[in-house]
């Protein structure tokens, strides 16, 4: 199957991050528009009541659906590129359920403690996450070889045992903390103010930037990682940097804002489906249409019902299920000749 | 010539493995092409991605200019030496020309792009390795051979001075092996290129390589010209085999099993 010829890299990456942007402020604007408590932006200026719905609710909100979706999103397109598999993600590799485990933890013997200002749960949620990787892919890879199944199947494996784990917790504690650790493993993106965005931004900043400096590198890995081996790349650091930042980054949101399921997975997807495979537009790419998506999601899920709202990770997952399967079946084009 | 490539005394042994390879040295000199041959299990394999940097030794050392290869800086060394290897499963739906454009990777600035001329330079190796129809296509809907001609062709737009070439005409058909032995030599000719191939196609040996490294079980049984290598006795030996023969009719050499 021919198709028509290849545009430059930089005339792709120009196109598709145009587009991409385009989709995220639109998203961004729908998602500011949108809610149960109708907004008159023109009275934005001399209500204060319409001020302080919109500043302190209305658009953290739309933020933290923006930083979340981006998140899991750009991690997605990592992790599906380090381990050559289209249907890895941070819920299927268990790198979500390990952060919730973690921050459920943290929740549990009551760590609300802050460490230079960031939530000790954002470093709890991490280390769960750090531990899901580790346990996943030692688990997964004998020798210089990762198994696909195994890898997702030990995924799945901790992702239920770390549910388990948080359950258990919760049938330890006391009526209290265990509503904290329930309220809180339901998963919202209601958040009160700029400031914890501003907190959450101080770490995930950086991690994204770290990930997208390693674009070509995944890039070179997605293709083959023998080759990857010797074009420069060093496969062993680029691995384990990989594992950090991502487990950083799904720790990060998943302790902000539970465990989302499917956003990681769909939307790399989508990118490469309209953009083709290159890493380097694959990675940013995910990045805006995971923000576009998140918030567009959340749009839905708080005017979904006539009164009260949805949790965004049953959008998310209404939505991504169904793609999740239509993939497994669609993967047999990928790796059969 | 001197040698801008040595491997001198490698070992490896594989974790909880036996001993994959035991004592094999090689020195490669611009425009020489060498061939490892040798039975299924005999190290070959392990033997070239020690070269390639992708198995480090377990004794022994490898010297690129005189400097040992793991303190190259790995995009450097990338310019130098390219590996084409058995087979690569691409999983993801790349285009054949933006794989061949990942060998230009080392030559690209780092957080920089190809530009145009990287690309023309990988479709000069697409065309090079026989394979300019397919830079459009998508790698994943390559057959074997197909797929063996766009690594060979990302392999050459690194226009490394040393190629490692791990059996790269066992899916090719009768047209592609006879190009890409005419691409090789060719590119001996014009860029000085050097080759190690390992291969199981001793007739493609015999008149175009300068040296032969025959290995049996991880050890070097014969290194020499084809001349001295290709002969009945000690073929027989290295692959296990009482009936293979082989006879040299002019710069020829002829290999076959007697029924």
């Amino acid at each position: 199957m021919s198709t028509a010829p290849v545009l430059s890299l930089p005339k792709r990456l120009f196109r598709a991050l145009s587009v991409l942007t385009l989709l995220l402020i639109a998203a961004t604007a729908v998602g500011l528009a949108v809610g149960r408590q109708r907004l008159d932006f023109s009275g934005l200026l001399s209500d204060p009541f319409a001020r302080t719905l919109f500043f302190q609710l209305r658009l953290p909100r739309v933020l933290m659906a923006l930083l979340i979706g981006a998140s899991l999103a750009v991690s997605g397109a990592a992790l599906q590129a380090l381990f050559r598999n289209p249907l890895a993600d941070p819920y299927t590799l268990g790198v979500s359920g390990g952060g919730a485990f973690g921050a459920s933890v943290a929740i549990a013997l009551g760590l609300s403690f802050r460490v230079l200002g960031i939530p000790f749960v954002f470093f709890a949620s991490f280390l769960g996450a750090m531990l899901a990787v580790f346990l996943v892919r030692t688990i997964a890879r004998t020798g210089a070889v990762t198994l696909p199944g195994a890898l997702l199947l030990s995924g799945v494996v901790v992702n239920l045992v770390s549910a388990a784990a948080v359950l258990t917790l919760q049938y330890l504690m006391d009526p209290s903390g265990a509503l904290r650790i329930l309220r809180w493993m339901v998963g919202s993106l209601d958040v009160v103010g700029i400031a914890p965005i501003g907190r959450m931004l101080l770490l995930l900043g950086p991690a994204w930037l770290a990930l997208l400096a390693l674009s070509t590198q995944l890039h070179l890995l997605a293709i083959d990682e023998d080759t990857a081996g010797t074009l420069g790349v060093n496969v062993t650091r680029c691995n384990t940097a990989v594992h950090m930042l991502c487990s950083l980054i799904v720790g990060v949101t998943v302790a902000a804002g539970g465990a989302i399921g499917f956003v990681g997975l769909i939307v790399p997807h989508a990118v490469r489906f309209l953009f083709g495979e290159d890493l380097r537009i694959v990675l940013p790419g995910s990045l805006l249409m995971g923000a576009a998506f998140l918030v567009l999601a959340d749009a839905l899920a708080r005017i979904a019902l006539p009164s009260g709202e949805l949790p965004v990770g049953a959008i998310t997952g209404l939505l991504g299920g169904p793609a999740f399967l239509w993939l497994l079946r669609r993967r047999q084009q990928y790796t059969v000749v | 010539m001197k040698p801008f490539f040595e491997a001198r005394h490698l070992a490896y042994t594989y974790p909880r493995g036996p001993l994959a390879v035991r004592d094999i040295s090689l020195s490669v000199a611009r425009a020489s092409m060498t061939a490892v041959i040798g039975a299924n299990g005999s190290g070959k394999s392990t033997f070239i991605r020690m070269l390639a940097g992708l198995l480090r030794p377990s004794a022994g050392e490898i010297l690129l200019d005189g400097l040992a290869l793991a303190k190259w800086p790995p995009r450097l060394r990338a310019r130098e030496i390219a590996f084409m290897p058995q087979a690569t499963a691409t999983v993801f739906p790349f285009r054949v020309l933006d794989v061949v454009l990942s060998g230009r990777t080392p030559h690209v600035p780092q957080f920089r792009l190809e530009n145009e001329a990287d690309r023309e330079k990988a479709m000069q190796a697409l065309e090079s390795a026989g394979a300019a129809h397919l830079a459009d296509r998508y790698v994943t809907a390559l057959s074997g051979g197909e797929k063996q001609m766009v690594t060979l062709a990302r392999a050459l737009a690194q226009e490394p001075r040393l190629l490692l070439l791990d059996e790269p005409s066992t899916s090719l058909d009768l047209k592609h092996r006879a190009a890409l032995m005419r691409t090789l030599a060719r590119l001996r000719e014009q860029r000085g290129l050097s080759i190690v191939m390992v291969t199981h196609d001793l007739q493609l040996t015999g008149s175009l390589f300068d040296s032969i490294v025959a290995l049996t079980c991880g050890e070097v049984t014969a290194q020499g010209r084809p001349d001295e290598v290709l002969q009945s006795d000690l073929l027989a030996r290295v692959y296990g085999e009482p009936n293979v023969r082989a006879r040299r009719i002019g710069d020829q050499t002829l290999v076959w099993i007697e029924a």
